[in-house]
């Protein structure tokens, strides 16, 4: 198989170390777990339990609504406390509807049923029993895995793709995850194999990895269809959109998905959360997360359970230092800051980082020189030199012509400007600003619109009114007639 | 526990920063400088002092009568860098006030009056070259022979204060022509080639630097192997200096192939004047370059015809001060037309079109 390569990208220090040789370790079930109900693309779950309820680990909480949701599930037995407000993963720190969950500490499941082998379903019914295991995509970007199976099988994916790139410095939990659940992850890989109905899988692996790519290579040894592939260290290339075009040379279209090219993408956590989910019944309820940094005590791979804090999750590695500047969900290339360690652990929580002055490189930016090694840097050929410069003089058409809605965000930019412009942070306001004006645009063509129905409406009674008067003045002159010739 | 809630991603960096690029360039331009400084003495020391003064005083008076700051301006080096650069191209005995104006009007008219560091559209220290070029044109093409420090022919510490700072005194007899210049003046006669280079230029004396010539642009293998660091470096990429030289190259080779009496030889062009350090430190200034990959291959090739188009067939025996700044003048053009095509986008910037790979290995 030919490898094309990608443009652009940067080679961040990897860091893994810190945490990558520490196997994956049962964080203790914290006292209380918050679940926000949106931690998916699309449409937010619908609670179906009340206050003061008891459950079971397993059970149902809240309901997917919509075409692309996915419900969610109880990480522990215990009892529902609260179903209010709680801070959300986000740098706003907004609060979110969330279901409080005080754990009992029984860790009583509820009843299952024995499980049907996968293989004996019809693919449909595999995609429809990942949606019910609340699975979204579990490398970041949280959309409803169950959508996106059902559509490559529609498209007629040839080729499923699964991601273990995990490029992001300082992540390990995917590389933790491949050294140590191999095996299930290629079962993972086989029944998605049988939702899209593809022929063959590739399994991707940087090659920072050689101990993953090793396992990855023996559990799927005796499966032909599925191939371990070495992928370049460097940043982005655990992005789909590179991870395609390193692998066949194709580009997805502008506006497309990555189906258009025939490959589906998956995240190898993704795959190990399908085998759970199809092999022992259990949904989406725990995921395995990276806690690192310099300002950690000690880095480890922790397998929480949903609705953890990040402050648990922190206290169980030794805790966080005095020297810490920043506290992340994510990596640190496309990772938020957290409001505060009192934020929930979710199902696209990949890791939790504490970083120091060190680590984060604090910069007063100065005047752009350009330089142009923000131009050498972007994966996706664009010029955010010259974007941040629309941004700047709110020319908000000209960024658009510059290909903002092809920008992904992924931060190499910024990562090699020496002047230490935060230019993803132009892009989001940018993106922000056009948001705000198509949604005004929306809400002028809406009253246009009503003004013309009401208008319409007017026209309408006015003709009836008129209409209604031509016959009665026709049915009087019949009268008048009549009369006459009643007279005759 | 955040110390700066705004701050977005990345939440890493690779480390530079303008003042780290600068110093990186001025390391790089440090050994042609000392051989620059060893060959020519004393006046050549105090001429790289009293231009690079200039540029600070006109950075730092700018940057005051602006309201912003000037400890921050002065610091990230662009003005120090553009005093050297200017430095090096100017004649070594040179005297003072040819520096003290060459800087001034380098950083005032050069770059602060477009809005300073990162704004301006030509290269600060080719348009002060330009200008001294054209306004005092004999103080421009005084040439000496070297007379390296700690020889008998060197000046004294005061001499070199005389000359620098009074007058260029006694040096008759001393001055020689560069040799771009001589082969300018002598072609210009109708000689052929053969007779006028034997004697004034020897490759490898030229290469090494052992000639006369501009302060810090005799030397291009020290300037080539500061460049060639740069770009290991990630300072600078290599379209620019391959493409420039590449051009100078292809033009001179051919022209000599067709006519080796009227026309000179490549290695000659490659190695005497300021090819060199145009290529590696000048065209690559990165405010007055383009950003894009191709369009900073088009400028190098631009740079390098005009290079050679003015040494052959212009009114000056070196060209590259002309070139940069013309082809400055293009960069805007340039940055227009030549993008990269961007992923999942036609040239047009249309969606490509959904192709679908059969299912092969």
């Amino acid at each position: 198989m030919r490898r094309h390569d990608f443009r652009g990208g940067v080679h961040p220090p990897g860091q893994k170390h810190l945490s990558a040789e520490r196997a994956i370790e049962l964080l203790p079930m914290p006292p209380r777990l918050y679940l926000p109900l949106q931690q998916h693309a699309g449409g937010p779950a619908l609670p179906i339990v009340t206050v003061g309820q008891r459950v079971g680990k397993g059970e149902l909480l809240a309901q997917a609504q919509g075409a692309a949701s996915a419900p969610l599930h109880a990480p522990t037995s215990g009892t529902i406390i609260a179903i209010g407000e709680f801070t959300a993963p986000h740098p706003s720190g907004l609060p979110l509807p969330t279901i409080t969950l005080e754990a009992d500490g029984a860790e009583r499941w509820i009843e299952r049923e024995p499980l049907p082998d996968p293989f004996s379903l019809s693919p449909a019914q595999v995609a429809a029993q990942v949606g019910a295991a609340g699975i979204v995509g579990m490398g970041g970007a949280n959309f409803p895995s169950a959508v996106k199976l059902d559509k490559a099988r529609q498209a007629g994916v040839h080729t499923l793709v699964i991601n273990g790139a995990e490029c992001e410095p300082y992540m390990s939990c995917d590389d933790r995850l491949m050294r140590e659940r191999a095996t299930d992850i290629v079962d993972g890989v086989a029944i998605m194999l049988h939702a899209v109905q593809a022929p063959r899988a590739l399994i991707a692996i940087e090659d920072n990895k050689p101990e993953a790519i090793q396992a990855m290579r023996d559990a799927c040894r005796s499966d032909t269809r599925i191939e371990v592939l070495n992928l370049p260290s460097r940043y982005p290339a655990g992005s789909a959109k590179q991870l395609i075009q390193w692998l066949t040379g194709l580009e997805t279209p502008a506006g497309g998905r990555g189906t258009d090219t025939g490959l589906l993408v998956h995240n190898v956590g993704t795959a190990y959360a399908v085998h759970r989910a199809l092999r022992d019944g259990q949904p989406l309820i725990s995921r395995i997360v990276t806690v690192s940094g310099g300002a950690v005590a000690e880095p480890r791979n922790l397998e929480a359970p949903l609705g953890a804090l990040a402050a648990d999750l922190l206290a169980y590695c030794g805790g966080v230092g005095d020297d810490c500047v920043r506290l992340l969900m994510g990596g640190p290339m496309m990772g938020h800051p957290l409001p505060s360690a009192e934020t929930p652990v979710i199902k696209g929580t990949n890791g939790i980082l504490a970083l120091t002055i060190a680590e984060v490189s604090e910069h007063t930016p100065s005047p752009c020189i350009r330089c142009g090694h923000c131009v050498e840097a972007c994966p996706m050929g664009l010029l955010p030199v010259e974007m941040a410069n629309s941004a700047r003089r709110e020319d908000w058409s000209g960024i658009q012509a510059l290909g903002l809605s092809d920008c992904m965000a992924c931060g190499s930019c910024a990562y090699r400007c020496p002047s230490h412009i935060a230019l993803p942070q132009y892009f989001a306001y940018a993106r922000d600003q056009l948001a705000e004006q198509r949604r005004e645009e929306a809400k002028a063509q809406q009253i246009r619109q009503l003004i013309q129905q009401r208008q319409a409406r007017l026209a309408r009674a006015e003709q009836a009114k008129a209409e209604a008067a031509a016959q009665r003045q026709a049915a009087k002159k019949q009268r008048a007639i009549a009369a006459v010739e009643d007279d005759d | 526990m955040n110390s700066n809630p705004l701050a977005g991603a990345p939440h890493a960096h690779d480390g530079d920063s303008v003042s780290r690029l600068m110093g990186a360039v001025l390391l790089a331009l440090a050994p042609a400088t000392l051989y620059g400084i060893v060959l020519f003495g004393w006046p050549a020391l105090n001429l790289l002092t009293v231009t690079v003064l200039a540029c600070l005083l006109g950075e730092a008076g700018c940057l005051w009568l602006a309201g912003r700051s000037v400890r921050l301006g002065v610091l990230d080096g662009s003005a120090l860098l553009t005093g050297v650069l200017l430095a090096l191209s100017l004649p070594p005995w040179a005297p003072w006030w040819i520096g003290a104006i060459g800087g001034g009007f380098a950083i005032v008219v050069g770059k602060q009056v477009f809005g300073g560091t990162g704004q301006n559209v030509f290269n600060p220290a080719m348009l002060a070259r330009v200008m001294l070029l054209v306004s005092f044109p004999v103080e421009m093409t005084t040439w000496l022979e070297p007379r390296p420090w700690l020889s008998g022919s060197a000046p004294s510490f005061l001499e070199g204060l005389q000359i620098t700072f009074v007058r260029l005194a006694a040096t008759d007899g001393v001055t020689g022509a560069t040799i771009l210049g001589h082969l300018r003046t002598e072609l210009s006669l109708s000689q052929p080639i053969e007779q006028i280079l034997p004697g004034h230029y020897q490759p490898a004396l030229a290469a090494v630097g052992w000639t006369g010539g501009s302060l810090g642009e005799t030397s291009a293998i020290l300037i080539l192997l500061g460049g060639l660091w740069l770009m290991w470096r990630r300072a600078i990429t290599w379209q620019i200096p391959v493409t420039m030289l590449g051009t100078v190259l292809v033009l001179a080779s051919s022209f000599y192939w067709v006519n080796p009496e009227r026309y000179a030889d490549p290695i000659l062009h490659l190695v005497s004047g300021s090819l060199m350090l145009g290529a590696f430190f000048i065209a690559t200034d990165p405010a007055t370059s383009p950003i894009t990959p191709w369009g900073q291959a088009a400028f190098g090739i631009g740079c390098g015809a005009f290079v050679y188009i003015i040494r052959t067939w212009g009114g000056y025996p070196e060209g590259v001060a002309f070139a940069v700044v013309l082809m400055n003048a293009a960069t805007p053009l340039i940055d227009h037309y030549l993008r990269p095509r961007i992923y999942g986008r036609t040239w047009r910037g249309q969606p490509r079109p959904i192709r679908k790979k059969p299912h092969e290995t």
